[in-house]
């Protein structure tokens, strides 16, 4: 090569050991994991939020009397003293056949009977109402007041109190994504430096050449912020690409089981960008990481 | 010794120590100007290649106080050294060339370092080594040139910048005689452009073919002024300042 090939071009003053050495794909994989639990976090938030949003201002009506008749008229004066309220915005009862399906895995077909079957298991009449407006506790007692003259047999529950440990569940899952993220990020800077300060052993010589030569800190640290950033910057496409895919496949799955709640969990598009931004976060840290760690040994050199 | 007006690197009562031991330079004091052409000399383990690694910046003295361009570096911070530090040529002993970088990376090197636009590094680089007799050899790796070779991209990589101060560690010790006089013709060109010179060896026959030249001379870590320079150091204009 000629002095002119030789000048056409600025080698760097470490040697890159970019994709030969383990780490783009250390920080693959560490991107691969950080973007599933995020999606994880993500889609538990939105499902707790769709829950959330259905089921407020919705209570359950049960008209609990062992007599059918009874039962029924109850619930009839139930339906309409409920449906008369200005603060309802809906009353629906649920239908025998509704409960019957609901309960036929459990208890065998055509569970509630006729009004006029005796023998029939005595299943609660249930009504489903939704208020205008959230449901607090006052205005469950003033309901449960109302009902309670002309409905004796009526219970009224908050249809959020029957999901409050569902919701202390979910909130504690987004709290364990969000202890994997972190615990990820400290992971993957912890490789990077130790990356770091292998490279610094490794190229110890050529930084103290640089040195003397007058090579600054900042110089001789954005050599390696460089070299650690084109890992990054590739491993983080790799791992984006494979916590994609996963997601993309547990999504579908989770979509198959049919749930109204699980269907809740969906991903939005500001998701989709929160989970590209993942790599550029990593790489970022990783850059950061590197600087640091190579600005923290230089300073042990003169 | 005189108050160093003028001068460019200045060493008062200067000791150095690494760890407990006893101190390899004890009192140093002299006093250089610009333009000038000291050797340095003295037998092995007298303290030369320490007392070289504090006039380019690698070592901090036990104690004393070193003025280089008229700042006390020994107080500066460290992050204001690298400027410094770009001021000064230096042929180490063993070379310490880039192990992955070609010979005309290596002798780049200092003019990266210090900024220089890729599109003005070219032929002052190649002008070098054809200089040093290595055109033929730039893209070759250090591992592949002969002792001899690689001192004299040490000593390109050493000047190509047009240090103030140049710092040779015997330079001369790894090649022929015709190569040696060349080297110090090279030295003493820089030396009339107004670099000052500080070349180490134990080589007393190169000291006679550089007839202006100042001695200094170590033992046992004390320096000795056998001519007198250190005492009463000449006061010359350097050319080109």
């Amino acid at each position: 090569m000629s002095a002119r090939a030789a000048a056409g071009r600025n080698p760097g003053l470490v040697p890159q050991t970019r994709l030969a050495g383990p780490m783009a794909w250390v920080i693959a994989i560490m991107i691969a994991l950080t973007v599933i639990a995020a999606a994880a976090g993500l889609a538990l938030s939105n499902l707790a939020a769709h829950a959330r949003a259905e089921i407020a201002g919705g209570l359950t009506v049960q008209i609990v009397d062992a007599a059918p008749a009874e039962r029924a008229r109850q619930a009839e004066v139930a339906v309409a003293l409920l449906t008369n309220r200005d603060d309802v915005a809906q009353v629906r009862r649920v239908p025998d056949s509704e409960l019957d399906a609901l309960l036929e895995p459990w208890l065998g077909p055509r569970v509630t009977g006729s009004v006029a079957d005796e023998d029939a298991i005595p299943v609660p009449a249930l009504i489903d109402v939704r208020l205008k407006g959230a449901v607090t506790h006052r205005r469950l007692e003033q309901l449960r007041a109302v009902l309670a003259a002309a409905v004796p047999a009526a219970r009224v529950d908050a249809q959020a109190g029957w999901l409050t440990p569902v919701f202390a569940a979910i909130a504690s899952l987004q709290w364990l994504a969000a202890g994997l993220i972190v615990l990820l990020a400290a992971t993957s800077a912890a490789a990077v430096w130790l990356a770091a300060r292998s490279a610094l052993g490794t190229n110890r010589e050529t930084i103290e050449i640089v040195h003397l030569l007058g090579g600054s800190d900042a110089q001789i640290a954005r050599i390696f912020q460089r070299s650690i950033g084109i890992d990054a910057a590739v491993g983080g496409f790799v791992g984006l690409a494979l916590g994609l895919a996963a997601t993309l496949l547990l999504g579908r799955q989770f979509a198959q089981l049919g749930s109204g709640m699980v269907a809740g969990g969906g991903l939005g598009p500001v998701d989709w960008i929160v989970l590209a931004a993942i790599p550029l976060a990593g790489l970022l840290l990783a850059m950061f990481t590197a600087r640091l760690t190579v600005l923290a040994a230089l300073r042990r050199i003169l | 010794m005189s108050g160093g007006e003028g001068s460019i690197v200045q060493f008062d009562n200067v000791g150095l120590r690494y760890g407990t031991e006893r101190e390899v330079l004890s009192d140093v004091c002299f006093t250089l100007y610009p333009g000038s052409f000291y050797f340095l000399t003295g037998a092995s383990g007298a303290g030369k290649t320490s007392l070289l690694r504090l006039l380019y910046l690698a070592q901090r003295p036990s104690r004393g106080i070193i003025r280089m361009f008229g700042t006390d570096v020994i107080t500066e911070p460290r992050s204001r050294l690298p400027a410094f530090r770009r001021r000064i040529g230096v042929v180490f002993q063993d070379f310490r060339l880039v192990p992955h970088l070609s010979a005309f990376d290596n002798v780049a090197l200092p003019l990266r370092v210090s900024g220089v636009p890729e599109s003005d590094i070219r032929k002052p680089v190649a002008d070098m080594l054809e200089w040093v007799g290595l055109e033929h050899r730039t893209d070759a790796r250090p591992a592949t040139l002969s002792g001899g070779e690689q001192q004299r991209v040490a000593i390109a990589r050493a000047v190509i910048a047009r240090p103030e101060i140049l710092v040779a560690d015997e330079p001369t010790g790894n090649v022929d005689p015709d190569m040696a006089l060349k080297l110090l013709r090279l030295f003493e060109a820089l030396n009339r452009l107004g670099t000052t010179v500080v070349v180490a060896t134990h080589d007393l026959h190169l000291l006679k073919k550089v007839p202006d030249s100042l001695i200094m001379r170590l033992d046992r870590g004390r320096l000795s002024d056998p001519t007198g320079a250190l005492r009463y150091p000449p006061r010359r204009e350097a050319v080109g300042q």
